[in-house]
């Protein structure tokens, strides 16, 4: 069981990464990550609720009548979004300000709603909460390298302290719109190519060991 | 089977798949005559801008081109810096900048075109835009306080408001003589202020057959026409379009940066279509816009378009009726 709640886990932050192999939920990834700060509490936001819906409704998935199961899954996402949502204004106002409509809009989040309809609608407990601890950090991690992309480049510093030496101008478009857009790319191509590079390996290993067993089999 | 006797000389006949007759047009021809076509604004620059436009014009061809080896090397394809697309991509970026530019900022901005905005949409012939004009884009976005303002004047180290800010109002100042604008004794850009040199290069061009005379004409013509109409303060057809003509980057991107072979329609009609929109655009820029200037950003537009053009403009194959709906 733990070994496969670990799987689960692990397939949310690299193999099944939502922002950089999935593509979902772009909305905030490219709205909030101007700065690291921000997409940290973002990150922090989505963990939460993505983790207490998946185990929500997981433990649901058999009262939930299968025709009106969006509605559902949308008052439980709902419920964890407005208590992040309040939390985070009481804890982090000037952070909450910052992010504005993007915590309540976590609501109708890609990544929410597709995890509670593809997996945690159809499997146990442990593992939804597995997959939405793995799901939620894989995003985090995902926002953050792109927020630190932006804002070394377009403001010159890393979590708001000054990085690069003072004769920097740092390049505005890049914590602009189009700047988002241009780091994402470059992003989501570097994690294609590592991933075909790992798919290549794993497959000239397995077929090593594949052909090894083979040979001592005929060995044998 | 029986031995077939030699014919004399038979074994050296090759005959290779056509085309048999091959024209002289080469990218590389194409290219390097639009780098002398450029040549002429470039000496103009020099002399009133000084040393310091032909630095900033060596930076931008030597970052572009060592991008484009450095990028084609790690992606692993053929070196293709011979072929002058990217020493004048470079040149066209540096034409772009007034001359109190930083250099480090035209460097980074060569190196962004070649590499994101060229080969990362797979090289010469893929990009959907032109590279010096986006990278163009991408510097006003990231350095706003080097690309907007007061540029520096000619033959002096002062600077001062562009003539199309004063004459959008932004900016105070004389309006320069039409003379001044012609051979470019005026502030701004470097490869855009004298009209007189780019025409010459534009006309070397359209002699040599190496651009269509549709775009430029399509492009300047509706920049004269609309502007006639809608320039004036004192109502209708009361507008200075000579004035809108000369001034700012318009010959510059109507001869040399619309007509890019990659992001430009294939088709005459296409063509003009092309440069009327340019002109469209750049007018609406110019007089109701946020900027004192259009010209990059309407052929930046009209490159998104290019493709529909090409569709909409197909010619007829002969023979064939066109169906009825």
């Amino acid at each position: 069981m733990m070994e496969k709640m670990l799987r689960t886990f692990y397939n949310g932050i690299i193999p099944e990464n939502p922002t950089l192999r999935l593509v979902i939920g772009m909305c905030p990834v490219l709205a909030v990550t101007t700065a690291v700060v921000n997409s940290v509490w973002m990150g922090l936001a989505v963990i939460f609720v993505l983790t207490a819906s998946n185990t929500l409704i997981s433990l649901l998935r058999k009262f939930i009548p299968d025709k009106i199961r969006i509605p559902c899954f949308i008052v439980v996402i709902a419920t964890f979004t407005t208590i992040a949502d309040l939390v985070l204004a009481a804890v982090q106002p000037d952070v909450h300000k910052i992010l504005g409509v993007f915590v309540p809009l976590i609501v109708v989040n890609c990544i929410i709603l597709g995890r509670a309809e593809a997996f945690a609608s159809k499997n146990p407990v442990h593992l939804a909460l597995a997959d939405g601890v793995g799901m939620g950090i894989g995003f985090t991690l995902a926002i953050m390298v792109l927020a630190s992309i932006r804002e070394i480049l377009g403001s010159g510093s890393w979590f708001g302290i000054r990085l690069m030496p003072a004769g920097f101008e740092p390049a505005t478009v890049m914590i602009l719109p189009p700047g988002a857009f241009i780091s994402l790319g470059f992003l989501l191509g570097t994690m294609n190519l590592v991933t075909a590079r790992l798919a290549v390996r794993t497959s000239r290993s397995k077929q090593k060991s594949s052909s090894c067993a083979a040979h001592a089999g005929l060995e044998g | 089977m029986e031995e077939k006797k030699a014919v004399p000389g038979f074994d050296k006949l090759v005959v290779a798949s056509s085309p048999h007759i091959r024209a002289v047009e080469t990218v590389d021809r194409l290219m390097w005559q639009v780098i002398i076509a450029l040549m002429p604004a470039a000496v103009v620059s020099v002399y009133f801008f000084g040393l310091r436009a032909l630095v900033l014009m060596l930076v931008g061809i030597a970052s572009a081109v060592l991008t484009e080896a450095l990028v084609e090397k790690a992606l692993k394809k053929e070196i293709t810096i011979a072929d002058g697309s990217a020493a004048l991509t470079g040149l066209l970026l540096a034409f772009n900048v007034p001359a109190n530019a930083p250099w480090w900022m035209v460097a980074v901005g060569a190196a962004f075109a070649i590499a994101v905005v060229k080969q990362t949409f797979g090289g010469l012939g893929a990009n959907f835009v032109n590279p010096a004009l986006a990278a163009r884009a991408f510097m006003l976005a990231a350095w706003p306080q080097h690309m907007t303002g007061k540029f520096p004047v000619p033959l002096d180290s002062i600077t001062a408001a562009t003539p199309l800010a004063i004459l959008k109002g932004t900016a105070t100042g004389t309006l320069p003589s039409y003379l001044d604008l012609f051979i470019g004794n005026v502030g701004g850009v470097l490869g855009e202020t004298s009209a007189l040199a780019l025409l010459v290069g534009g006309a070397y061009l359209i002699w040599q057959k190496v651009i269509d005379w549709r775009t430029p004409a399509g492009f300047i013509g509706t920049v004269a026409v609309l502007t006639w109409i809608f320039g004036g303060k004192g109502g209708l057809f009361t507008g200075d379009p000579l004035h809108h003509v000369l001034a700012g980057g318009l010959i510059l991107g109507a001869f040399f940066m619309a007509t890019d072979y990659v992001t430009s329609p294939i088709t005459p009609k296409g063509r003009l279509i092309f440069g009327i929109g340019c002109g469209f655009i750049t007018v609406l820029i110019r007089l109701w816009g946020g900027y004192p200037e259009g010209v990059s950003y309407s052929i930046l537009l009209m490159n998104l378009v290019v493709p529909f053009l090409d569709r909409w403009t197909l010619p007829r194959v002969y023979g064939v009726t066109r169906a009825r709906a």
